[in-house]
């Protein structure tokens, strides 16, 4: 497949890597200010070192990558929220050219699912979203494989950031205050952790989950329920004293954030769980859950973030499309 | 009545009934109840356990010890097994709860479900007793144990984990009483992840 990359953070950088390991090749990628296209595929390194030194991937305007001559379009531009822009017109330039889209962004599928879809139908593009939730974990092909009409809840420990914290909490007895600087020291949360300690970030994952059972259950889009953030029921780390997580481990549990999608709600929110049980991950490991109505409890843990990993989740994407 | 325990009330229906143990409840005579504690591992315990029962008319019929067996926060099971009139039964079990004796599961029915949950914010400025006698006040609910840890005084937040009892059924009921109670006082509740904890 020929790839556009919108997006030169760590994750489009890592597609712009590790595509021709996949059998694919990248024929064009935009930053936010810059673009490169190159039909006869381009160079990683070279990309890759212009970024890092220049602060841009190329000469062109980011809407060049756009016009490009590519099959699958990847969006790993930042995640927004309310309209989702730019990453929903990326998509939609892409699906309206009967071309595929992969998303790392969560914005589009969490935000606007139903006009996502509605793109899709009237065109010859397919969209997939795997790398939204879970990083490197196959949360979404899981579900799909399972029937959605056949899975009644997935659940699970959905940022790397507030699971670091809440763990660095119970093993070391230490406050909040004092893990979170220990976090951003070593670059496990951002400057400003918002997004990740008050459950936005797993918020977004589990309404994307929420639409994907929604959606996947109904017998036609139109009745399906469509879920947004402002449909998520949200509670974060940030108010969670050390003394709690002490009191949790006397009694054999201790706190996850844990986000929950069913077909009709979506529940982010520090619970308390068993400290050795299946959803008490540590550090930075993620944990989906997936509740189905034949096959039991199915569960899948894995990395949550980074570069490779969330790039190999847009890599087998691409590989489904076929 | 030849198997009757040693001691055992006359049974005013006769020896022909059906067991009335069986089923529990139902018979206006005596009958078999099970209640399941959990005792703290001090001497004198399961003594201090045992009185109220025999003091409010119940009949001792075997006492089931797990000594080995202790629960995460290193108390001990202790299943008895008492005849009593339904009417006694509820006194006994009233007797052992007023001595402080935590009472895990009642006859068949009453309090057979347990619910363990965090309670986080300024726990004492609000006044933790009123909280928990509000809980206690909601019919379905009884608060089995409490652990506070206000490392900061009433300075900073502080935790309490409540251990309640419910109603077989009626979990989900308690926890709602204890979210409004909670959103009430600006304090935050940690619930557990409900049918998931194996």
């Amino acid at each position: 497949m020929r790839l556009a990359v919108t997006g030169a953070g760590a994750v489009g950088r890592s597609v712009v890597e590790l595509a021709g390991e996949y059998g694919h090749e990248v024929v064009a990628v935009a930053d936010s200010s810059s673009a490169v296209v190159a039909d006869a595929g381009l160079d990683p390194e070279a990309l890759v070192t212009r970024k890092a030194e220049a602060g841009v991937v190329g000469d062109g305007d980011p809407g060049d990558a756009l016009a490009a001559d590519y099959d699958v379009l990847v969006e790993a531009t930042p995640t927004t929220l309310g309209d989702a822009e730019p990453g929903f017109s990326h998509v939609r330039t892409a699906l309206e050219r009967d071309r595929h889209a992969v998303l790392a962004n969560k914005g589009p599928v969490a935000e606007r699912y139903a006009d996502l879809r509605a793109l899709a139908r009237d065109g010859d593009g397919d969209v997939r979203f795997e790398a939204t939730v879970g990083g490197a974990i196959p949360a979404i092909s899981t579900v799909e494989d399972v029937e959605p009409g056949h899975v009644t809840a997935v659940r699970g420990v959905l940022n790397g950031t507030a699971n670091f914290i809440l763990t660095r909490m119970a093993a070391e007895g230490l406050d909040y205050d004092h893990v979170l600087a220990e976090a951003q020291d070593l670059g496990v949360a951002e400057a400003d952790p918002s997004f990740d300690v008050d459950g936005t970030d797993a918020a977004l994952k589990c309404v994307i989950l929420a639409n994907v059972l929604s959606f996947g259950a109904a017998d036609d889009p139109a009745d399906a329920r469509e879920f947004t953030l402002d449909d998520a029921d949200v509670e974060g780390i940030r108010d969670v004293p050390g003394s709690a997580l002490r009191l949790a481990a006397e009694d054999g549990r201790t706190v996850r954030l844990i986000g929950e999608a069913t077909g009709g709600t979506v529940r982010v929110a520090p619970r308390l769980v068993p400290e050795n049980g299946t959803l008490a991950v540590s550090g930075t490991q993620n944990i989906v859950q997936i509740e189905t109505s034949h096959a039991g409890r199915l569960n899948i843990s894995g990395l949550g973030a980074g570069g490779p990993e969330t790039a190999s989740a847009v890599l087998s994407d691409v590989g489904r499309l076929g | 009545m030849s198997d009757a325990p040693d001691g055992a009330p006359e049974d005013p229906e006769g020896a022909d009934e059906a067991d009335p143990a069986v089923d529990g409840g139902h018979d206006p005579g005596s009958s078999t109840h099970t209640v399941r504690l959990e005792l703290v591992d001090e001497p004198g315990q399961l003594l201090a356990a045992l009185q109220p029962i025999a003091d409010n008319g119940g009949n001792l019929l075997s006492i089931y010890h797990e000594r080995g067996n202790k629960t995460p926060r290193g108390r001990i099971p202790v299943e008895v097994d008492f005849e009593a009139t339904a009417d006694r039964f509820e006194v006994i079990v009233g007797a052992l709860r007023d001595e402080g004796i935590a009472v895990m599961q009642a006859g068949t029915e009453r309090y057979a479900e347990e619910l363990t949950l965090l309670l986080v914010g300024h726990l004492i400025d609000t006044d933790l007793s009123d909280t928990l006698s509000r809980i206690e006040a909601d019919a379905s609910t009884s608060v089995a144990d409490v652990s506070l840890a206000a490392p900061q005084g009433t300075a900073e937040a502080s935790s309490a984990r409540l251990r309640l009892e419910a109603r077989t059924g009626e979990t989900a009921d308690a926890l709602e009483t204890v979210r409004g109670i909670a959103e009430e006082k600006g304090l935050r509740v940690v619930a557990p992840l409900a049918g998931v904890e194996t």
